[in-house]
């Protein structure tokens, strides 16, 4: 199924499977231009445009996984009612997806990262982790919203705006250094935060304002705990409403 | 080995109720409405109280009317809904087919949609390895598998969605009726599967209005009315229950609607000659069928004639008191005259053309479309079905 989701996605468009490595990259290409040259955000930070690239596909992916997952359900109407596959499999199978494009771009912000002069390390094993803890939270976030979107129509519109807000409440177009201090942590609260200033540690520069190094107590563990309680409350709704898809839809 | 055979489905005091759609909050703005005004939830019990039996090797008959709730019974044996209550105990594994071809996707080729298919079903890669090549020779598409399914022809794609569902072995089978929508041959190749699965002793759950059907395949029958099951038993016995049902509903329906009016205030009453009394507009095949046709005491009519039309058009006779040396106008003027004849027709609907004509044979008024009746399968009588418009004496000879 999760197969047939991709091939039948971009079957239709002549540069096939490149658009899902495209789009996150023209976003990149317009957000480096104006935050390079306009704006000058990046400025002071270590291979700024690698660091830009890595945070615009993490959130990229997030908003495909969670946008699809939301809809997976009811896209897939036909199916829930006729036959009695476990519904749990429509929404892994658009959040597994998503998750086929994020390996493709993160080739991309490899060959980047080699490209502007950055040596390949072990840490950048890390990444997987990483990867592991952002689908889990995409998942649970899908399970919610997939449910709810069943019986409420205008979740889709509500999250795209919350997504919007994201965006910018997530230090991705700008360095966090430029923040004051004393907000970095609660930026932490976020656990996409977490993840892609992470992913930069990891991967680009040393210099990535890490939960770690914000918060030195057992504190920092709060995105886990976010991520977490995401997939336990999205599953837990999920599983309690699933029974009734089928007649909701 | 006992001779009494296993479950295979069990199902115990099942209720099913849905909200009905209009009282749905699909909005939040209709959910803040709807609590504002207190609008309360309008449900509408669709399953009330239905328990029944399947053993192994069972052909069993799901039979009711439109609306009687036969579908939501076989989306919940599935598992696609949750019942409101009740409970339902399946021994062994279900396939079910309510539509055929479920998730076919037309951007895919051939071999990817049957692969899908049988994944969206319940088998896993191996099984579906091991029976692609059968189902694809089945199909009788071998040359096409590598095709996109949007380059099939439909009845391609009916073909080998079919190949599918017959191929694919699980210990329950269940079929909805819209199997069988398709052309004769198609129909026939159901029939032939069906067959099959009962020479085998597989167990299928079948739903279904066809009566004829059930008769041919089935071993138990439950028969459904309102969500509750009013008849349980043998083909025989539902299958009467199930005529007599849709006797009293065609009455209750079409009664009213034989009086003509036009200026001569012709017209048509239809009873059973056993009960000339009472008007009557649906037969079993067989009866005997009393035709009054009555008009204003004004008119002289020397003939009166009657055509017998099928629905679909067919004319299937004609009556006519001249022929039949009867004179309408012996002695005193009459105004109404009766028409005794047997139904052996094929169930459907009829109706009459009536003409009433002076002695030159002109006619003198008309009215078209009167006098409609139905008529209903006699299984107590007709033990075969047969087909076409009306059964001719005949004698064979060896």
């Amino acid at each position: 199924m999760v197969s047939t989701d991709f091939k039948v996605r971009y079957q239709n468009s002549v540069l096939g499977y490149m658009w899902s490595l495209l789009k996150p990259l023209f976003l990149f290409a317009i957000l480096y231009v104006v935050f390079t040259y306009i704006i000058p955000l990046g400025k002071g930070v270590e291979h700024y445009p690698v660091y830009l690239l890595t945070g615009v596909i993490l959130w990229n992916f997030f908003t495909e996984a969670t946008a699809q997952g939301t809809i997976s359900v009811v896209m897939r109407g036909d199916l829930i009612r006729k036959i009695s596959i476990p519904r749990y499999l429509v929404v892994i199978a658009s959040a597994l997806s998503a998750l086929i494009n994020l390996g493709l771009s993160l080739i991309v912000i490899l060959i980047f990262a080699l490209l502007s002069g950055i040596l390949p390390s072990f840490s950048w094993l890390l990444l997987i982790p990483l990867i592991v803890e952002l689908f889990v939270f995409a998942l649970g976030i899908s399970f919610f919203l997939s449910a709810l979107f069943v019986k409420f129509r205008d979740v889709s519109y509500i999250w795209e705006i919350v997504m919007q807000a994201g965006f910018y409440a997530t230090p991705i177009i700008y360095p966090l250094i430029n923040v004051p201090a004393y907000l970095h942590k609660w930026f932490f609260l976020n656990p996409m935060a977490q993840i892609i200033q992470d992913a930069r540690y990891f991967l680009v520069t040393k210099t990535s304002i890490t939960v770690w190094s914000t918060i030195d107590s057992a504190l920092a563990l709060i995105p886990f705990v976010v991520v977490i309680m995401a997939l336990i409350i999205g599953g837990v709704y999920f599983k309690r409403h699933s029974k009734y898809f089928a007649e909701d839809i | 080995m006992s001779n009494i055979k296993e479950t295979a489905v069990e199902v115990t005091n099942l209720h099913k109720e849905f909200i009905l759609s209009q009282a749905k909050n699909s909005t939040f703005k209709q959910t803040v409405v709807n609590i504002v005004k207190k609008n309360k939830k309008v449900t509408q019990k669709v399953l009330d109280g239905v328990s029944f039996e399947v053993k192994k090797g069972d052909f069993f008959g799901i039979v009711g009317r439109n609306g009687s709730g036969k579908s939501t019974l076989l989306k919940l044996i599935s598992g696609i809904y949750t019942p409101t209550s009740g409970k339902i105990i399946l021994n062994g594994g279900l396939t079910p087919f309510i539509e055929l071809g479920v998730g076919f996707n037309p951007e895919l080729s051939g071999r990817d949609n049957v692969f899908l298919n049988g994944a969206l079903l319940g088998f896993n890669r191996k099984q579906m390895d091991a029976m692609y090549n059968d189902i694809v020779a089945f199909a009788e598409l071998e040359p096409f598998m590598g095709q996109k399914l949007k380059n099939y022809s439909s009845g391609m794609q009916v073909r080998l969605a079919f190949s599918i569902a017959i191929k694919a072995k699980n210990e329950i089978l269940i079929f909805d009726e819209v199997l069988a929508v398709g052309d004769e041959a198609f129909k026939r190749k159901c029939m032939d599967v069906f067959e099959k699965y009962k020479a085998e002793g597989q167990t299928v759950i079948l739903v279904t209005h066809d009566m004829s059907t059930v008769r041919k395949f089935c071993n138990r029958v439950i028969l459904l009315k309102d969500g509750k099951i009013i008849k349980e038993g043998n083909p025989q016995e539902v299958a009467d229950e199930y005529s007599k049902l849709n006797q009293q509903q065609i009455d209750r329906e079409t009664v009213d609607t034989n009086e003509i009016s036009n200026k001569m205030n012709l017209s048509v009453e239809l009873s059973s000659a056993k009960n000339r009394d009472t008007p009557k507009v649906s037969f079993l095949v067989g009866e005997s069928i009393l035709v009054n046709v009555l008009w204003d005491k004004s008119v002289t009519a020397d003939i009166v004639m009657l055509d017998l039309f099928k629905q679909s058009g067919e004319h299937i006779t004609n009556f006519k008191t001249i022929r039949d040396k009867i004179s309408c106008n012996k002695v005193n003027k009459v105004n109404n005259i009766s028409l005794g004849f047997e139904a052996m027709l094929t169930p459907g609907k009829y109706s009459f053309i009536i003409s009433l004509r002076n002695k030159k044979d002109d006619e003198i008024e008309s009215a078209y479309g009167v006098g409609s009746f139905t008529v209903i399968d006699n299984w107590s009588l007709v033990k075969l079905a047969w087909s076409g418009l009306v059964p001719i004496a005949h004698s064979w000879k060896e």
